[in-house]
């Protein structure tokens, strides 16, 4: 890779990590649409800070725009509070009107400053390391790493510090409220470092990628873990998965690395989504069709156990029998018996007799305890 | 009077819009009783709890817990949410959610360590759950999920426990469980005002009652305010037959 090439990956990078910090809890709270609204609602906010700025990396264009995400959320909270607009619909009201807000001041006002309706949509990380932060005379890097990076940290700092009080108003506002932890101002912090975030990484990366990135990676970490601090962790390093692949892909194919990365992230999810080996759709139709036959075998032995010794036990214990007494189908009755016999639970005593083995019948014994 | 109640509630009303949820209340819980609180569905049961608690605004009234406001006594008053009301599938374990109960006490930023890992176990071995504590939450049945929140209660070691439908779908072994727990809070002096749904168990579970339907039809010792008649200005006509097996009612005209 160029150097070039080098600093658009680490921007990647630490975009992807410091967008999966407040994304995981959006994720939990079942808030995720929050993340699109807020990443679109910005777009006024960054063009009127613009003007007062000329810097779309300068610290206070930052915090401006950041505030017309928050404003977005409180209009959203508004809407709701008057029991007339539910809540993906008040999301839906608001971040549309408020992001063409924006693409009219700057088709009116910007057309002639880097400031675009596409690059607000899909950013271009390709332009990143051509604006370099100088200090003290040299050179050290471009200034869009630097920003992301005080982001990302600024992150880092919000939910190490208050990791305890994130996660009890994630998981119960009541109690949390009752505790004194005030869950709305803990909801207003987590969304300002949302719109912090999402307007740091919009230059670079533009609103489809923050969306992706905090949605993504949370939400395929949750099918990997029972633990909130490993669901962050495996957030962010998702996020960063995704962006290498994302990068990669996109110089082999030369497209858009926003969008090379957000489909990466899409790809991610899917992979995670299918093999996760717990929560994963594959290990769950592999559960289902294991539970299925051990059912099956369950229901033999109990069936044998109930009529072994009896008189009738030289008809009911046959094979054919079988698909009579437990109405199954042939192939499946001989499958069942196949590996109830491979699990030590019956054996032939001829061709077409079952018997029940001691293990068997303490299967079958325990079963119907536990009926 | 002796002593300030664990609960005092004068003249409270909450609204819904233009709507009274609840209204005019008046209600007095005296330390160290285990009152419940009954009463059909929207008769404002969960909001009287969540009123109580500041989690919902209030028209008007007043409320104290032991001669002082709500944000006074913090710390001294536990609350049990009903099971549905948070997420099971939540990324965390059952010593995480117990320990939820010291967060409180804790403040801001500081984080739970050694001290509240104990104190939380302690708790589950009270409900009979210490063999659980490393468990995912979303493995646990109704009644575990209802041990854990009453656990959590535990901790926190409050003076008052305000309790929405903790019998809710639990089994009769739970059931048992619970209720032997809620009666040794009692004799350790504390007050518990429960939010319960069945009728048949008031008189063998509570000392108090408060029969509740947007007004506050009846309060007092069991005996006293759990009447037939109280109960059919509760729950309309229809309670009548509910109580035809109680011999004391059996000449009650209303009964079929």
């Amino acid at each position: 890779m160029t150097q070039a090439e080098i600093e658009i990956q680490m921007l990647a990078v630490v975009v992807a990590a410091a967008c999966a910090l407040p994304g995981a809890f959006l994720v939990l709270r079942k808030m995720a649409m929050m993340s699109d609204a807020i990443s679109h609602a910005i777009l006024p906010g960054i063009v009127a800070a613009f003007f007062l700025t000329h810097n779309l990396n300068s610290p206070l264009l930052i915090l401006a725009a950041a505030a017309t995400g928050v404003f977005a959320v409180l209009l959203v909270e508004l809407l709701m509070s008057t029991q007339r607009v539910r809540e993906d619909a008040a999301i839906g009201l608001v971040f549309p009107v408020l992001f063409s807000i924006g693409v009219l001041l700057i088709a009116r006002y910007a057309g002639d400053v880097h400031l675009d309706a596409d690059a607000v949509l899909l950013g271009e990380p390709a332009f990143a390391p051509f604006d370099r932060l100088v200090a003290l005379g040299r050179d050290i890097g471009p200034r869009a790493l630097y920003a992301m990076g005080a982001v990302g940290l600024a992150n880092v700092a919000f939910v190490a510090l208050f990791y305890k009080e994130l996660k009890i108003a994630a998981f119960d506002a009541g109690l949390a409220a009752t505790l004194g932890f005030a869950p709305t101002l803990i909801h207003y912090g987590l969304m300002t470092s949302v719109s912090i975030t999402a307007v740091a990484a919009f230059d670079a990366v533009g609103s489809i990628l923050v969306v992706a990135l905090m949605v993504a990676p949370p939400t395929a970490a949750y099918l990997l873990t029972d633990r909130l601090r490993d669901m962050i962790l495996l957030s962010a390093g998702l996020g960063v998965v995704a962006a290498v692949a994302g990068f990669q892909a996109a110089r082999l194919l030369d497209v858009s690395i926003a969008g090379a990365m957000a489909s990466a992230a899409g790809v991610v999810f899917a992979i995670v989504w299918l093999a996760a080996p717990r929560y994963g759709v594959l290990a769950g139709r592999r559960r289902r069709i294991r539970q299925k036959w051990e059912f099956a075998e369950k229901m033999l032995a109990i069936h044998l156990f109930n009529h072994e010794g009896l008189p009738e036990a030289d008809t009911e214990h046959r094979i054919g029998h079988l698909e009579e007494h437990l109405s199954w189908e042939q192939d499946f009755a001989r499958r069942v018996v196949r590996r109830a016999q491979s699990n030590g639970l019956v054996r032939r005593a001829d061709d077409d007799l079952l018997a029940l083995t001691p293990k068997g019948r303490a299967a079958a014994s325990e079963a119907i305890t536990n009926l | 009077m002796k002593g300030a109640a664990a609960i005092e509630v004068r003249d409270l009303t909450v609204a819904y819009r233009d709507k009274p949820v609840l209204w005019d209340i008046d209600l007095t819980v005296p330390p160290g009783v285990l009152m419940a609180v009954v009463g059909p569905n929207g008769a404002g049961k969960t909001t009287f709890v969540k009123a109580l608690l500041g989690l919902l605004p209030v028209s008007a009234g007043r409320i104290r817990f032991f001669d002082a406001p709500y944000e006074a006594s913090r710390q001294q008053i536990a609350y049990v949410p009903q099971r549905g009301s948070v997420d099971w599938d939540f990324p965390t374990s059952v010593l995480d959610v117990v320990m939820m109960g010291r967060y409180g006490r804790l403040g801001w930023i500081r984080r739970p360590g050694k001290r509240e890992r104990e104190q939380a176990r302690e708790a589950l071995a009270r409900v009979g759950m210490e063999d659980f504590a490393g468990r995912q939450i979303r493995q646990l049945s109704g009644g575990q999920q209802q041990r854990v929140f009453l656990a959590r209660a535990l901790v926190q070691d409050a003076r008052v426990y305000l309790m929405d439908e903790p019998f809710q779908g639990v089994d009769a072994v739970t059931e048992r469980a619970i209720i032997d727990l809620l009666r040794a809070l009692r004799s350790e002096g504390r007050t518990l005002l429960v939010v319960h749904h069945d009728l048949q168990t008031v008189e063998e579970y509570f000392d108090r009652v408060m029969l509740l339907n947007v007004r506050r039809i009846a309060s007092g010792p069991v005996e006293q305010a759990f009447t037939t008649e109280n109960l059919r200005l509760t729950y309309g006509g229809r309670i009548a037959f509910l109580r035809s097996a109680n011999a004391a009612d059996a000449a009650d005209p209303a009964a079929p």
